[in-house]
């Protein structure tokens, strides 16, 4: 340990403000970006299964429909 | 190599070439203007404007700094270690501010050659190290003139 | 060689590796630089000239190498993109640059604070500082690009070109400390030497540097996965990933 009690390990020699305010600033936006980041991934993957589903939902309540679509699919080929 | 692909390459490389050289020029041709201060070997040799607001930068000389007992004025000499320059500076000076350490002073070079200040930042080298590392080197160094000293009397008692 | 990388560009293989290797990236970086920045704040020894102002630099110097590093990376994968048009290169640039944006901008923010109470200015306008403030602003230009065009492809592009045309800032940033009379000092730390600072001292940064690049491949591998997400939807392999709750 480069001090010799917490005061003077918060005290910095007065250079405290300085050094904390740096760190404080750093921890804040990465630990701030990693979360967002996280967070905007969960998002956009229960977006997605939330209209895969709604899209199966409605193919199985209208099973004519999906056939027909199907079958223009084919004979344009 | 797909020669679709190699063209698209040949055009990259040619873009970022062509404007490393642009700005390689540009930044030779502006290089005074760059440079964040003159050195004192500069100012010596008069290329420095008179009158001008400019910045000075070099080492604070061992010895030079004269402070006024009852004011904030200072007066020292900032050397590059080929020439140096008086500078006088009234204010507060920076914690780092020392004999044998680096400054760059703001203010006019005046007709006779001397650099009033308005604001002085001090300069540090890339060099960290623990005090005690740092006493010890002193401590060694000086030891060491101390024994060239010892060697060149030595010398000059002989011849 | 030529296969592989194109293997490299499948999105789906991305996606693969790198959900196998995230967790290891965040583990080992986290402690990395948790290690490194505890070891800089209370253990290292302070510096005989600056005091403890100097601790600063176990955040400075990280941040601002990422800044750089991750721009060098981005103007490769804007090669890529523009050579081989390959969609992955493309993701990384878009997802990786607000990264950048965001270390540039504290590299800067804590050499103010350092420069406070060493130099006696929070800001000098040196080519070191200059350049380093082009940086950001090349940074916010390829983001602010790629919102403006609705284009995927056209967007993609322009930023390619943009992020390539800025890659000339990198070497003026590395080497304005040499080529110019500056206030910011050398670099303390030079491939061919040995650092300026003792044992005690650059360990303790090299392990928040480290610890740093770790978390930056975390990131950047959560925000291309989530990109491509977006992006592939339609396909089959991305549909049974979302619905088997993978990724």
């Amino acid at each position: 340990m480069a001090f010799d009690s917490f005061s003077a390990f918060i005290a910095m020699e007065g250079h405290g403000p300085y050094v904390w305010a740096c760190y404080a600033v750093f921890a804040v936006l990465l630990v701030g970006l990693m979360v967002w980041s996280s967070r905007h991934h969960q998002a956009v993957m229960a977006s997605c299964k939330r209209r895969y589903q709604q899209q199966e939902n409605s193919t199985s309540a209208r099973p004519k429909q999906a056939a027909t679509f199907a079958r223009v699919e084919v004979s344009q080929e | 190599m797909h020669p679709i692909r190699k063209k698209r390459l040949t055009i990259v490389l040619f873009l970022v070439a062509g404007i490393a050289i642009a700005v390689g020029l540009t930044t030779f041709a502006l290089r005074q203007n760059i440079n964040l201060f003159y050195d004192p070997t500069e100012i010596a040799a008069g290329n420095a404007p008179v009158d001008v607001r400019i910045r000075a930068g070099g080492m604070v000389e061992e010895g030079s700094v004269a402070r006024d007992t009852d004011s904030l004025k200072v007066n020292f000499r900032v050397t590059d270690y080929a020439a140096s320059v008086p500078v006088q500076y009234e204010g507060i000076l920076p914690d780092l501010f020392a004999e044998g350490q680096g400054v760059v002073a703001m203010g006019r070079l005046n007709e006779h050659g001397v650099f009033v200040a308005d604001q002085v930042l001090a300069k540090h080298d890339e060099n960290y190290m623990p005090p005690e590392v740092a006493e010890a080197l002193e401590r060694s160094s000086k030891g060491q003139y101390k024994s060239a000293d010892v060697e060149k009397a030595a010398e000059t008692t002989a011849y | 060689m030529w296969q592989f990388f194109h293997k490299l560009g499948s999105p789906k293989w991305f996606f693969g590796i790198a959900t196998r290797f995230m967790p290891w990236l965040l583990a080992i970086g986290i402690i990395l630089l948790l290690a490194g920045l505890v070891w800089g704040l209370a253990f290292a020894p302070k510096d005989y000239l600056q005091g403890n102002s100097y601790r600063i630099i176990f955040i400075h110097v990280p941040t601002a190498f990422l800044a750089q590093s991750i721009y060098i990376m981005m103007a490769s994968a804007a090669v890529v993109t523009l050579v081989w048009r390959m969609k992955l290169a493309d993701v990384f640039v878009k997802t990786v640059a607000p990264v950048g944006l965001v270390f540039t901008f504290l590299s800067l923010f804590t050499g103010a604070v350092w420069g406070k109470p060493t130099w006696g200015t929070w800001w000098v306008w040196d080519a070191r500082l200059t350049s380093m403030l082009i940086l950001l602003f090349l940074y916010g230009g390829a983001i602010a690009l790629d919102r403006a065009i609705n284009d995927e492809k056209s967007a993609a592009r322009a930023v390619a070109v943009l992020v390539l045309v800025g890659v000339v800032n990198i070497p003026i940033i590395k080497y304005s400390v040499e080529w110019w009379n500056t206030l910011h000092q050398p670099a303390t730390f030079k491939l061919t030497e040995k650092p300026s600072m003792p044992v005690e001292m650059w360990v303790p940064l090299l392990l928040s540097v480290l610890g740093l690049y770790l978390l930056f491949g975390w990131l950047a591998c959560l925000r291309m996965k989530t990109e491509i997400v977006m992006r592939e939807q339609k396909t089959r392999w991305v549909r049974e990933l979302v619905m088997a709750g993978r990724g």
